[in-house]
């Protein structure tokens, strides 16, 4: 047990070392979910408007 | 030429497909190895103790930070001189990105100057011009926003990345030109690195892993832009074909 405590405990520091790593990791984690969310979310909008786009083309052409 | 070979959007997204699950992967394990080397095996300071851990994310937030806006300028430049489709594109993927890190530099860093200098924040040239960097961003990313016709959007964030450009090499020298309570570069200098091999080795496994990262996020973010412009024109298309 001592030894993780002394390794959390960052000689006394860690009030600033494990705060300045959260925030990495939280803004690091963060635009990457946020980004690939995005990513998927196109992609599936991408796949609803194509799926229903060449249904409108079968269409049999009526004489104009 | 590569460049213009790449203004082919399909052939961006078959190149951005193939390589994003080994940068992922690399960007994974680069991460793991520098945070276990940084945080476990590499030596506190002499003088700073453990505070100088956050060097590892300090230092690298703060060069990606900086190579983010770099890279804004050169792809604006790039967009507005050869109307390259992709650059703009590239630009705009890349402006969270960069403020994310550069708020991550500004965080750690005063996560780092309380201990150290018993201050959390100084009107210093060094914090200060990147304190503007991360407005830069911020404007950045609000103009496109603000402007609803894209073409418009992308001219005008295009300008503001050039000018705000200049703002780069100011951050960079800062530290040169005034007398700074932030000490001088001890890596990217004309004589050398002046850091221990025990703490420069982590520090370059950690600004590995945050490249990794910014081009992994950034190819993610390319391909949802270049999707929603395709959505765009689809919609606009039948939208037409109804009218």
């Amino acid at each position: 047990m001592d030894d993780l405590a002394q390794f959390l405990a960052m000689g006394g520091y860690a009030a600033y070392v494990w705060p300045a790593f959260g925030t990495t990791f939280l803004v690091v984690i963060g635009l990457a979910v946020a980004s690939w969310r995005r990513l998927k979310s196109a992609e599936a909008r991408l796949a609803l408007l194509e799926h229903s786009r060449p249904a409108r083309r079968a269409r049999p052409r009526t004489a104009a | 030429m590569m460049l213009t070979r790449l203004a082919n959007p399909t052939r961006f997204m078959r190149l951005a497909d193939r390589l994003l699950p080994w940068l992922a992967a690399a960007t994974v394990l680069a991460f793991a190895a520098g945070l276990v080397w940084g945080l476990g095996f590499a030596p506190p300071d002499y003088q700073q103790g453990d505070t100088v851990r956050i060097m590892f994310v300090h230092v690298p937030a703060a060069w990606l930070a900086m190579f983010g806006y770099s890279f804004m300028a050169v792809a604006s430049f790039v967009a507005l001189v050869w109307k390259h489709p992709l650059a703009d594109v590239a630009a705009k993927a890349a402006a969270p990105l960069g403020a994310g890190f550069c708020l991550i530099a500004l965080i750690t860093g005063s996560l780092w100057g309380e201990p150290m200098w018993g201050t959390w924040w100084v009107w210093d040239a060094r914090l200060t011009s990147m304190l503007v960097l991360f407005f830069l961003y911020v404007g950045y990313i609000a103009l496109w926003s603000a402007i609803d016709e894209p073409e418009r959007a992308a001219r005008a964030a295009a300008i503001l990345a050039l000018v705000g450009a200049v703002n780069v090499p100011i951050v960079k020298f800062s530290v040169d030109w005034w007398s700074t309570l932030h000490q001088p570069a001890s890596v990217i200098r004309m004589d050398g690195p002046t850091i221990d091999a025990s703490i420069l080795w982590p520090l370059a496994i950690n600004a590995l892993a945050f490249q990794l990262y910014f081009v992994t996020v950034l190819l993610w973010r390319m391909k949802a832009e270049l999707i929603g412009r395709r959505i765009r024109a689809l919609t606009l298309g039948i939208a037409a074909r109804e009218a």
